[in-house]
């Protein structure tokens, strides 16, 4: 079984992850119509870029913009969350590791102190996040069954890699979960709204575009999100 | 019964037509027919698959259900928080639910959608500024509007106002002869207290062409007569057009694009036509978004942008203020409270927020400006744009979203409203009539000309 995981279920999986998410972005842009969209995308490229740029950077700042500041503890429980389900991935010492022996090469490792306070405040803010969804009545009028399993495929890698970590129970068993629900969610990232991974950029991408050139950007004036 | 005698999926081209339709007082009988109204599900679905592309499909699928966009719309706030009003709700029940079901829906769901569509977002595009994805769901609804009028489903003075466009090229049944007289014989008024005042018609290569709102012909004529002053007290090479006189667009609020494209155009002609330096328009909002902003798209143009560099009246009066061109007595500058609704479809959705406060510096006495709060890109809608103010039977649900709007007036202190948008303005208009909270609102072309320093050339001879 931990063969199979960490072996050509590993190739797999970051396979049809990488294949996949550069496909659809390839696909979202190409699916991009200056004249159905309204916004002339190739007339004005350099307005189209600046807003571009400026609409994903300013949201990705921890109270960047109107809509972080109004919603003040939502913002700090999604940056809360996604720090740590970004950076965890890519530079955990057993991913780090685990990649050298994959590929030959490894991303900087992060101290296990670090890894373990990132860790927490994801879990704890991925609580936050679930019970906001349970609670707050505009956001449990949109929720569906959909929604709880995209949160559960969320949550699954950081649970059962905690329970490794701490070695509650089996480690093997654990370790083999975790394996299994981190490569689950490299196939869900293309076929699932876990795809906002890079769609959030295409989409900001766009958003930005139409305001760089359409919708005041060519005035001189910058959309203040 | 596919089409009614008042409701049905043709639209109205005819003068003969449009007062057909009109003579259906309210439309009782037309919505009695919308009851009735079959659905074509295969032209419904046959258009969303060649008109719904990448941003539309996205935007529908990676909405994280998040809520974000709740309290950014002002009619969720004045709605007590109503769920069913979050803007991705809105959406995704209506339109996300027509692509879910590939077009196969009812009359009673399109009935519903054109409820949503036309009494639950005035297409502000606020939602889309606070969505983290970006997802801009007034945009969305523009375009289930074009859906629905496809198939029938709009409001009746919608339906009339699409028509009127077809019919006249101009939001109402006003002709070209009658735009060019009204605006002489105003002009004329007038010209006992401004000398040598003219209106230009169809002259070539001038420097400004300007285009209008039919309604200030047929309803605020005073207005013309203003614009006429101001171009000329500014010493502007200034014309207006026989022909393509008319800016605006309740087609764009209908949904209805076949027409907004030949409105458009007949403006783009007479910019073709005439060949002015530049096109500048009344103080209206949706005119310069549809003309100006959206238009160029609908005409077919890649660069998006008019035949001729084309502004707002706003652009204008602070450049004219800032060269001299016109000058401020200013002792007569306003010394109360005052406040400017910043509108959308020119500070949202062009940017265009800081003209305004130029203008204002120059008008008002320095202390006396007071921001509503928010302003600027985020001022909430003034509570009657994309058509809400003019549709009788969403009357009720647009009077509560006037709530917003007067709360946050009665927030700055301010009696005074510069409102340099006509759908604004008739919003602050109805607002105190419904909450009579003592405000005086305005344009910004009397109260400009009432503070003006009249130049020589127009004193008239003793």
């Amino acid at each position: 079984m931990h063969e199979f995981l960490t072996g050509i279920f590993f190739w797999i999986a970051i396979s049809v992850c990488l294949v996949g998410m550069l496909v659809r972005f390839v696909l979202y842009f190409r699916g991009l119509n200056w004249q159905l969209d309204r916004v002339a995308y190739k007339a004005h490229p350099k307005a189209g870029l600046k807003g571009a740029w400026r609409s994903i950077y300013k949201w990705l700042i921890p109270y960047g913009t109107y809509g972080w500041r109004t919603q003040p503890a939502m913002a700090a429980a999604f940056f809360c969350f996604h720090i740590g389900a970004v950076c965890l991935p890519l530079f955990l010492a057993g991913h780090t590791m685990f990649l050298e022996s994959k590929v030959g090469f490894s991303l900087f490792t992060m101290s296990q102190g670090l890894a373990d306070f990132l860790t927490w405040l994801a879990v704890g803010s991925m609580v936050f996040l679930i019970l906001r969804r349970i609670v707050l009545p505009e956001v449990r009028i949109m929720t569906t069954v959909y929604d709880y399993f995209i949160l559960f495929i969320a949550l699954a890698p950081f649970v059962s890699g905690m329970m490794a970590r701490y070695q509650v129970g089996s480690y093997e068993f654990w370790l083999n979960m975790h394996i299994f629900f981190g490569e689950l969610l490299l196939i869900s990232i293309p076929f699932t709204k876990m795809s906002h991974v890079f769609l959030f950029f295409a989409s900001r991408a766009q958003l930005g575009m139409d305001f760089g050139i359409k919708r005041g950007g060519m005035k001189g004036t910058k959309m203040a999100w | 019964m596919p089409e009614g005698k008042y409701c049905n999926k043709t639209p109205i081209n005819t003068p003969e037509e449009v007062n057909f339709l009109l003579s259906d007082t309210s439309g009782s009988q037309y919505y009695k027919e919308m009851e009735s109204l079959d659905v074509d599900t295969a032209l419904l679905w046959g258009t969303i698959q060649k008109t719904m592309k990448s941003r539309l499909k996205t935007w529908l699928e990676i909405c994280a259900h998040c809520g974000m966009c709740a309290d950014s719309c002002f009619l969720y706030l004045v709605n007590d928080r109503d769920p069913k009003q979050v803007p991705a709700y809105k959406i995704q029940s209506t339109l996300g639910e027509i692509v879910k079901r590939k077009g196969k829906v009812d009359n009673a769901f399109m009935r519903h959608a054109m409820e949503v569509a036309w009494s639950q977002c005035t297409c502000c595009n606020r939602c889309g500024t606070y969505c983290p994805h970006g997802i801009d769901t007034g945009i969305m609804f523009g375009y289930l509007r074009g859906l629905l009028y496809q198939q029938g489903f709009v409001p009746w003075e919608m339906k009339i106002g699409a028509g009127m466009h077809r019919a006249y090229r101009a939001q109402m049944d006003v002709t070209d002869a009658d735009f060019v007289e009204t605006f002489e014989w105003m002009v004329e008024e007038m010209e006992e207290e401004y000398a040598g005042l003219t209106v230009p018609v169809d002259v070539e290569n001038a420097d400004i062409l300007y285009t209008v709102n039919a309604r200030e012909v047929k309803h605020y004529p005073e207005d013309l007569a203003e614009a006429a002053v101001l171009f000329h007290a500014a010493g502007e090479n200034w014309t207006v057009p026989s022909k393509g006189w008319e800016q605006t667009s309740l087609a764009m609020f209908a949904g209805d694009w076949a027409a907004c494209k030949m409105q458009v155009e007949s403006v783009y002609d007479a910019m073709e036509r005439l060949k002015p330096k530049r096109m500048i328009g009344t103080e209206c909002g949706h005119a310069h978004r549809a003309t100006v902003i959206e238009g160029p798209y609908w005409a077919g143009r890649e660069n998006g942008l008019p035949p001729v560099e084309s502004i707002h009246y706003v652009e204008w009066l602070a450049e004219a203020l800032r060269e001299g061109k016109l000058k401020i007595d200013p002792e007569k500058r306003i010394k109360e409270l005052v406040t400017i609704q910043d509108s959308c479809n020119y500070v949202r959705n062009q940017g265009l927020k800081n003209a305004t406060r130029e203008i204002i510096s120059y008008i008002v006495e320095p202390g006396y400006f007071v921001e509503m709060s928010p302003n600027k890109e985020h001022n909430f809608c003034c509570g009657g744009g994309g058509g809400f103010n003019g549709i009788g039977v969403f009357r009720k649900q647009r009077n509560k979203g006037l709530e917003k709007k007067r709360d946050q007036i009665l927030a700055t202190g301010a009696k005074l409203v510069l409102a340099p948008c006509h759908n604004c303005w008739d919003a602050i208009r109805d607002l105190e009539e419904e909450f009579e909270i003592g405000i005086r609102w305005s344009f910004l072309k009397p109260v400009i000309i009432k503070m003006l320093v009249v130049p020589d050339h127009m004193v008239p001879e003793e």
